[in-house]
């Protein structure tokens, strides 16, 4: 049946058109700005010519920022705290959330109380700190220098993607478990084999909560890494801003490049990866979003 | 639980008689000795326990610890004698803050007036954002149009915190000229939307247009990704409702009133108490990369204000402690009360 389109209808159809239109253009902008900004020439950003496309292209400033072994060597270290600190909270949370799915464990409700007070109420940043640092002595004593290592282990674990799993493993039909049960599984083969294939993508979903919190992950790292060879690619961005930003640093600027297209031209940089891989976890983010706005 | 006679003994339909309930007894055994079962049960599953033993290490080294650090809140002063020797010895931090009459609890009340107002504006323009547009999203039939729409707007939420201060703090950066300015500040200075002096001063050093930048750029972040929830809600309603409605008579307002709006009314509150309960729990990492000393009258909160206090070269870290505790106290407060009004309103769903 085809009606005849209603004025408010039509009203409401290009209202919502526009205004998306704007807004995802707005979104885009900024970034679309930032690519044209670091391939154009020194005059055309110090002198606002460039608004959506380059001038004067150059590619000396991205050439600079790959030459930096700093880019490189920060590059890896976040590469290093995502892969080893994802392994690490993953495998934590997995063992937990399966004991605690499992109806027959004793003081279930206690362990439950225990991680989830922890969503409730967090110590705040100066205790953390102090908390911390004491970490660190902890671990100088037994030989651990690399301040990394007390990210990866200490930092990023979190309660909420933990109860996502518990949920994923409580939904998990019981009859399967006592079927491998009764084929003479061991409990920790009843999770590798039979619970693990079976909430493979909530596992997914949680790997890559953890995985973009240690991308992303800032404050900590610029804490408690003393080494400038340690820092990760988010505090060498945000220490390069600070020191690009600064007039007085930059007073002696004479190059042929502007000095905003070298923080453009890293921006640009760092998202890249997240854009190539972008494609093929959106549905899994997604995911994570209902089951999270559902689920307590 | 209270034992009644009648549970020992079970009523035998088929002989018509009564004998001994089997099940009681065990029941009475592992109460006799509950200590002794808890100790069977956990060696007999002393794999499971196992497992959960990282977890719980984790969560009390990094967790519990740092919440027994906070303690030091109650110290009397900041001597180096550990939190143990001098714990619960006074609120003298506390009263300091609240009613010290000096610029350390002036600057307290600063953030947490800050702190509340941030999340406050978050409420009023971050909020409804998603909601809307969800309900746009709608109204895009073609599929891969709206896919274009939802990968462009789903976009600034994967930068991380980091690169999106930066690049806020370069698009409004300060410029002795208009060209030099960042260029937001740029189409602002010439839409006449701000002034050329301030466009000159770089509006991250105005605190005037702190907690509009903390806005706006929190919508650009995450308005698009937060509406993926919304959306969910709104496809998942049933064609033939806006087909009942067309009959009925009713046009396109009508039918955002009485069925879409009422389909996702559960969903919103839902998110709307979540939202409540994290009020005063703000982002200290945004805030922190986008402050500077100028705008600490608009931008400081509590988290950053303890942080300055505690860590770089402040009054301590005990006084630091006392405001995060009250803080944090108030914040524990408002999930708890947020959560059971969300188990309520989600069991007895509003339509």
């Amino acid at each position: 049946m085809k009606r005849k389109l209603e004025i408010s209808e039509l009203i409401f159809k290009v209202l919502s058109y526009t205004l998306l239109t704007v807004f995802a253009l707005g979104c885009l902008y900024p970034f679309l700005y930032a690519v044209s900004a670091s391939l154009s020439g020194r005059h055309a950003v110090e002198y606002g010519q460039v608004v959506l496309f380059p001038k004067d292209v150059q590619f000396e400033a991205f050439q600079m920022m790959f030459q930096n072994n700093m880019f490189w060597n920060a590059y890896s270290n976040t590469l290093f705290l995502t892969c080893y600190g994802t392994i690490w909270a993953l495998g934590v949370s997995i063992l937990g959330a399966y004991a605690l799915s499992k109806k027959r464990l004793l003081f279930r409700k206690t362990f439950n109380f225990f991680l989830v007070f922890t969503m409730w109420f967090s110590a705040g940043i100066v205790p953390q700190y102090l908390n911390y640092l004491d970490t660190q002595k902890v671990f100088r004593a037994i030989g651990i220098m690399d301040d990394k290592w007390l990210v990866v282990i200490a930092m990023g674990m979190a309660a909420m993607n933990i109860i996502l799993l518990r949920n994923a493993f409580e939904n998990v039909p019981g009859e399967i478990e006592e079927a491998a049960i009764v084929d003479g599984a061991t409990e920790f083969q009843v999770l590798s084999k039979v619970y693990i294939p079976m909430s493979k993508s909530t596992i997914a979903t949680v790997a890559l909560f953890f995985a973009i919190s240690r991308w992303n992950g800032y404050f900590w790292a610029r804490q408690m890494i003393s080494n400038a060879n340690e820092h990760p690619l988010q505090v060498f961005i945000r220490l390069q801003l600070e020191m690009y930003t600064d007039p007085e640093q930059m007073a002696g600027w004479n190059r042929a490049y502007a000095s905003d297209s070298v923080i453009y031209a890293l921006i640009i940089c760092s998202i890249i990866p997240i854009l190539i891989i972008y494609p093929f976890i959106q549905k899994y983010f997604a995911k994570g979003t209902n089951a999270g706005g559902v689920k307590e | 639980m209270k034992v009644k006679a009648a549970d020992y003994l079970v009523y035998d339909k088929v002989s018509g008689t009564y004998h001994e309930n089997p099940e009681q007894l065990v029941r009475d055994d592992v109460e006799k000795h509950y200590w002794l079962h808890v100790g069977r049960t956990i060696v007999k599953d002393w794999r499971l326990y196992v497992m959960l033993v990282p977890m719980l290490l984790v969560f009390l080294f990094w967790r519990y610890f740092p919440m027994y650090e906070l303690l030091g809140c109650f110290k009397v002063s900041d001597t180096v004698l550990p939190v143990s020797k001098q714990l619960f010895s006074g609120f003298s931090y506390f009263k300091r803050l609240l009613v010290g009459g000096d610029s350390l609890s002036s600057n307290f009340w600063m953030a947490m007036r800050n702190t509340f107002l941030l999340s406050f504006y978050g409420l009023c323009f971050g909020f409804p954002m998603p909601i809307i547009l969800a309900l746009f999203f709608n109204e895009i039939r073609s599929n891969a149009a709206r896919s274009v729409y939802q990968v462009l707007t789903y976009l600034p939420k994967f930068m991380s915190t980091v690169v999106m201060t930066s690049l806020v703090t370069m698009l409004v950066k300060q410029g002795s000229i208009i060209g030099q300015m960042g260029i937001v500040s740029q189409a602002l200075v010439k839409l006449g939307l701000i002034s050329e002096e301030v466009g000159n001063a770089g509006l991250l050093n105005n605190p005037g247009f702190f907690r509009a930048i903390y806005q706006i750029s929190g919508i650009w972040e995450g308005a698009g990704y937060d509406s993926i929830v919304y959306f969910a809600a709104i496809i998942a309603i049933a064609p033939t409702s806006y087909e009942a409605a067309q009959i009925d008579g009713a046009n396109k307002w009508a039918q955002m009133r009485y069925v879409v709006l009422p389909s996702i009314l559960s969903t919103i509150v839902i998110m709307l108490i979540t939202r409540i309960g994290s009020l005063l729990n703000i982002g200290y990492e945004k805030v922190l990369l986008l402050y500077n000393t100028k705008t600490y009258v608009t931008a400081d909160v509590i988290s950053t204000l303890s942080y300055r206090t505690g860590l770089s070269g402040g009054a301590g870290t005990g006084i630091a402690s006392a405001a995060e505790m009250m803080n944090n106290v108030v914040g524990m407060l408002l999930v708890i009360g947020a959560n059971t009004i969300a188990r309520k309103a989600a069991n007895t769903s509003l339509y």
